[in-house]
């Protein structure tokens, strides 16, 4: 394909595309494990890391695969890289793999995965499909520390508890506190708060985007002449 | 002497959103006015507070939306959201709860779906359950009834506690306080004691909690009012009431010492208050007949289970958020056979 761009790969995989916001994509592991911003972190990481990889090999791969049987050579591609990641989660971060539990091994079931792999590593070279697969990944795990961290935050009143986990002991320091007398809100840490969270930051982003489109042409003019009205619109 | 002579049709005024709504308000006078004779002013504060904060979440939303704020305002649908949460909640509810239960009903619940007549939940009741679950200590901090009540709380005193947490002198947060005769009950059978050693305690009336099965009758009497005024129908509250009666008694049969009798069930919690104020919620409830009797029935039904199995003391709000899941569904499978159509053939 001629007319992606690497900006636009990127940007795709960032906003216009995010696999959590629009795609609505590997809601599984997007609703179930972030109830904090740390646990977030750590899957959407492990995500990234198995989307990237599995784009790669799949299009490495693609003119050797028959299309018959291309899902199934997919999964098991994907598979492997899962089992891969897992394992050294389970060496470098036993805390946090302990936390996370089987949501690591269910990376392999992320549509978000396969889907990449199916719409856009199968069909293009190796550099797009390692920048898509990064860009994907790195949407997604914006996503989800975002979500994690308004849950912990309306929930909890702490914002990255528990980032010893993944950064080490240094990081036990990082946690910010909302302060003792703060009474969480207890079901932002439940699932059904999984479900209000996204659904209000669908609802931020579709609003940011109208925004966006409404101030377009306004800004191109007030870039002529007017500085003034540009700023006022 | 000439006299006005009106010509056909000799009809009553139309009926509207804001007449229902109203009526639907006066009904609850009777029931509300005896919570406050039994749980102090409470009730009156957490009345006026929530009512304040739904006009103003809904004046916010309706400007945010930019439709026209008065004609909604004038139509009472967020008042009486306001004044069912109202009655649902503990009389001491810290005012910062209340706040933001109304502002989840109205805002979440009820105009993000687009406002009055499109929202699929009950928002007084989705509010409520956001509370019990998030807070489930202030969400049970009940008072005991008038008769029992050995520090009543002047209505300063009571604003005192709502808005500012401070207790009157001398007084702590368990002496004020109380389970209620459905949480006493259910907590007693967990540690494995008999029913009837339980009703000994001064808690009971004749079928429920003292007070409460008052409150339960003065709900009863503005139901009967509303289904005079056909405001809502019988089948609901009839097919509510009557399978939770049912299945108690079924229970109570089969094991009187480990299930209380059947107008226990009726006469505590809220059960009076949702056969007729809320599971009758023309929004959320279902719209044909007979879909109304099986969605009565099963509210009854889920009454009972979460009463008796559930971890939470009172079961109408999950009941009803349960069967508001399902009303659309219910819908779908009892369409009428419209007059002159055959019904589906079976050979």
């Amino acid at each position: 394909m001629s007319n992606t761009g690497y900006g636009k790969l990127i940007k795709d995989g960032l906003w216009s595309n995010n696999q959590a916001l629009v795609a609505l994509l590997g809601l599984c592991p997007l609703l179930a494990v972030t109830n904090s911003a740390i646990n977030g972190l750590g899957l959407g990481i492990a995500t990234t890391a198995v989307l990237v990889m599995s784009n790669a090999t799949v299009s490495l791969i693609r003119n050797l695969v028959r299309p018959e049987v291309r899902l199934p050579v997919f999964v098991l591609v994907i598979a492997s890289f899962v089992t891969a990641v897992e394992l050294s989660m389970n060496a470098w971060f036993f805390e946090l793999y302990k936390v996370l539990g089987i949501f690591i091994p269910l990376i392999v079931t992320n549509c978000a995965i396969i889907g990449r792999a199916e719409a856009f590593a199968s069909k293009n070279h190796l550099a797009p499909a390692i920048i898509d697969g990064l860009a994907m990944g790195l949407g997604f795990t914006c996503a989800l520390t975002a979500l994690g961290s308004l849950r912990e935050l309306i929930g909890l009143g702490t914002l990255f508890s528990q980032a010893d986990l993944m950064f080490g002991p240094i990081a036990s320091e990082w946690t910010i506190s909302l302060g003792a007398n703060f009474k969480g809100m207890l079901i932002a840490i439940l699932p059904p708060g999984a479900f209000l969270g996204l659904g209000l930051m669908i609802a931020l982003k579709n609003i940011i985007d109208k925004r966006l489109t409404k101030k377009k042409p306004v800004a191109v003019t007030a870039a002529d002449g007017d500085l003034e009205a540009g700023t006022t619109a | 002497m000439q006299f006005t002579t009106i010509t056909s049709p000799h009809s009553d005024r139309p009926n509207s959103v804001s007449r229902t709504m109203l009526l639907v308000i006066l009904a609850l006078i009777p029931g509300a006015a005896a919570m406050i004779w039994y749980f102090g002013w409470g009730i009156l504060i957490n009345m006026l507070l929530a009512s304040f904060t739904a006009v103003v979440c809904e004046a916010i939303a309706l400007r945010l939306r930019k439709r026209p704020i008065v004609p909604v305002i004038g139509d009472f649908s967020a008042v009486l959201t306001a004044l069912l949460f109202a009655v649902a909640v503990p009389p001491l509810l810290p005012w910062w709860l209340t706040v933001i239960g109304i502002a989840f009903a109205i805002l979440l619940v009820k105009q993000i779906y687009g406002g009055l007549g499109y929202n699929p939940f009950n928002p007084a009741m989705a509010a409520y359950v956001l509370l019990l679950v998030s807070y489930p200590v202030q969400m049970t901090s009940w008072l005991p009834p008038e008769m029992l009540n050995e520090h009543p709380l002047t209505l300063l005193q009571s604003a005192m506690v709502i808005f500012t947490g401070t207790l009157p002198g001398g007084l702590s947060w368990d002496a004020l306080t109380m389970a209620t005769p459905l949480d006493s009950m259910f907590t007693q059978l967990d540690q494995s004691k008999m029913v009837s050693e339980i009703l000994m305690s001064p808690l009971w009336g004749d079928f429920g909690g003292r007070g409460w099965e008052w409150v339960g009758n003065w709900y009863l009497l503005g139901g009967l009012f509303l289904l005079y005024k056909r405001i809502i129908s019988w089948h609901i509250p009839v097919s509510m009431l009557g399978s939770l009666l049912f299945f108690a008694m079924l229970f109570h049969f089969l094991d009187q010492e480990a299930y209380p009798f059947g107008m226990f069930h009726i006469f505590t919690g809220g059960t009076i208050l949702g056969a007729f104020f809320i599971a009758t919620d023309p929004v959320s409830a279902c719209t044909t007949k007979k879909g109304q009797l099986v969605y009565g029935a099963c509210i009854g039904l889920m009454v009972f289970v979460i009463r008796t199995w559930g971890g939470y003391p009172d079961a109408v709000a999950f009941a009803v958020l349960l069967l508001n899941m399902a009303a659309p569904t219910i819908d779908y499978y009892t369409q009428p056979r419209t007059f002159g159509h055959q019904g589906a053939r079976r050979d």
